[in-house]
């Protein structure tokens, strides 16, 4: 079992979930963040942090979206470890917004 | 004199408590890019607060998380001091002379009570002392609790109740294989518990859970998690509720709670009732606990603040084991102000303040102390971010000449405590995986302090 950060984190990239996580396990690049699995202890702390509802658990993970599993355990490899919080990318606001949130 | 920072003027700051709230204050601390010199101080021999004695011992994979601690504790500006009671062994006072600044982070391991008829019975239990007990915590190691009794009854709505419920009802064969104390694993072995109530005043909704340790329920070998349809019909504003960023666990919990009460009605398991929207009104037997009184409950009030009332209709159930689970507190330091109604530190943005809301100056709080009970093991990462920055922003006004570590040894040898440093931890947490390793258990903790501090040493 891990967590995984979805599609919604892609262009605001608020990094609230980062702060939360006891083992330091989320990469980033550009435009968002990723979750190493080989890392993640399965505590849940990240996701009530994240305002757009980007992470789920494994388990929660619906048929369509399971390749997200392989994206952040891929991504995980090849960008670095972020510890603490970012600014939000300047698009995060209108991001937000369109996601409804 | 100078800001406190420099390499010849180091920031001097001591950490009450051990716990994540004070290992994640120190990590924020080492990255902050001062110079600072940090003295972890700690009540027992050992650290890692509510890591070691609360998070269930079945869910090792949470707890592996004190990698992440002995990473922080490896690093040469920071010493641990185990074996040291603040409020006991030396004083608020004391340490606020020693150092630039103090954060606290002494967590709230003290229970909240319920507040009715019979709550002192035989066999009525805070939850917290019997996860103690099975965690082994020293406090806890001589309590009995009676697992002849085959209706246990826990109060609560957070994963802490399902927590011991999920220990009162696994396999004793999947306990043997974690670091549950031996006294709790051979009175487990014979219990008798074999119908469980889990009972909370709210809905589902408003309920603390989260859903994987829902979910955990339902995968318990032998038992079957039973819920009443009527008890998931939803008010208006429990539904408008589901939506709202507060409740993020919620909509899945309810697809839980919805898989619960679809199966048959007894499928011969033992049943593992959930109660919702029901609260305890008193407790009787005669000599030790032998009922409970529930009454049912209404919402009501707006999305989001919604409060539980008494609808009148009773319930009594058989309860030979109660085991309340309402809340957690801290306890006060002698010296320190602190806020009876929330059981925690008064504080602004970390920052302690007095009855009158003056600020204490050098004074912080992080973690369970200063939020109250709730978050889980990361929460206090953040929080401790929070806090530390809010002291790095006071630096400047923080500069005194201040005796920090040479000091605080010092008075310790002068009032003959043995300390327990991180080695003598390292040490203590060898032996104790070498204990475990005959009965193919992760380890064996020892759960008598004399008994920590002889391992230290050996
Ligand atoms: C039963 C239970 C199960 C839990 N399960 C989980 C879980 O599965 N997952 C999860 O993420 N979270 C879990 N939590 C929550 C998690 O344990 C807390 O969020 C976290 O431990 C709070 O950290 P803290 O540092 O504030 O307090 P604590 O962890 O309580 O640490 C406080 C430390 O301060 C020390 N101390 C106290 N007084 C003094 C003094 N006067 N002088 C010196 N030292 C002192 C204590 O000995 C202790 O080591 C659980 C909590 C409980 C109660
Ligand atoms: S909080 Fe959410 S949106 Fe922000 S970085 Fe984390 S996952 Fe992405
Ligand atoms: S579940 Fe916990 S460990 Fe995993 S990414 Fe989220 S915060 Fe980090």
């Amino acid at each position: 079992m891990t967590h995984v950060v979805t599609d919604n984190c892609r262009g605001c990239r608020y990094t609230d979930c980062v702060a939360s996580c006891p083992v330091a396990c989320f990469h980033v690049n550009e435009v968002r963040v990723y979750i190493n699995p080989e890392v993640c202890i399965d505590c849940s702390a990240c996701i009530p942090a994240c305002p757009v509802g980007a992470i789920v658990e494994e388990f929660d993970l619906p048929d369509d979206q399971q390749h997200w599993m392989r994206i952040n355990a891929e991504a995980a490899q090849r960008y670095p470890v972020i510890r603490a919080r970012l600014a939000p990318l300047d698009s995060a606001e209108a991001r937000r917004r369109q996601l409804g949130r | 004199m100078a800001i406190p920072g420099t390499e010849s003027h180091p920031l001097r700051v001591a950490i009450v408590g051990s716990g994540p709230g004070g290992f994640y204050a120190a990590e924020a601390l080492l990255e902050s890019g001062l110079q600072v010199e940090i003295d972890l101080i700690e009540r027992l021999p050992v650290p890692y607060g509510l890591v070691r004695f609360g998070v269930a011992p079945d869910h090792a994979k949470l707890k592996s998380v004190t990698a992440v601690f002995a990473r922080i504790a490896e690093d040469p500006r920071l010493r641990f001091f185990g074996n040291v009671e603040v409020g006991h062994d030396l004083s608020v006072q004391q340490l606020g002379a020693l150092y630039h600044a103090v954060v606290v982070a002494t967590g709230a391991a003290g229970d909240r009570r319920l507040g009715i008829a019979g709550e002192h019975l035989p066999g009525v239990h805070a939850a917290g002392d019997f996860v103690g007990w099975y965690n082994g915590r020293p406090e806890c190691a001589d309590l009995e609790f009676d697992l002849d009794q085959e209706v246990a009854v826990v109060i609560g709505q957070g994963n802490v109740a399902i927590d011991v419920c999920r220990i009162l009802a696994s396999p004793i064969d999947a306990l043997r294989r974690t670091d549950i104390a031996a006294h709790a694993l051979d009175a487990l072995a014979r219990s008798r518990v074999r119908e469980i109530h889990l009972v909370g005043r709210r809905g589902p909704v408003q309920a603390k859970f989260t859903p994987k340790e829902l979910r955990e329920l339902g995968a318990l070998p032998g038992w079957q998690p039973r819920v009443t349809p009527d008890a998931l019909q939803l008010n208006v504003a429990s539904q408008t509720e589901l939506t709202l960023p507060g409740f993020v666990h919620a909509a899945r919990n309810l697809d839980i709670l919805r898989g619960f009460a679809q199966s048959p009605a007894d499928d011969g398991r033992r049943p593992l009732h959930l109660h919702f929207h029901r609260a305890p009104v008193a407790l009787s037997g005669e000599p030790r606990v032998e009922r409970i009184e529930l009454e049912a409950q209404a919402l009501s009030g707006d999305a989001g603040a919604q409060s539980a009332t008494p609808t009148g209709e009773r319930l009594s159930l058989p309860a030979g084991l109660v085991l309340r689970s309402v809340g957690y507190r801290g306890t006060p330091l002698p010296g320190l102000p602190f806020d009876l109604v929330r059981g925690a530190l008064p504080h602004r943005d970390g920052r302690l303040v007095d009855t009158a809301g003056k600020v204490l100056c050098g004074w912080y709080a992080t973690g369970w102390i200063k939020r109250g009970p709730s978050g889980v093991i990361g929460t206090n990462r953040a929080d401790s971010v929070d806090t530390v920055a809010t002291l790095l922003a006071d630096v400047a006004a923080l500069d005194a000449v201040k005796a920090g570590r040479a000091g605080l040894c010092a008075l310790l040898a002068a009032g003959g405590q043995r300390v327990v440093d991180f080695t003598g931890w390292k040490v203590i947490e060898r032996a104790e995986i070498e204990r475990g390793r005959r009965d193919g258990k992760p380890a064996e903790k020892f759960v008598r302090i004399d008994d920590m501090l002889a391992a230290a040493t050996a």
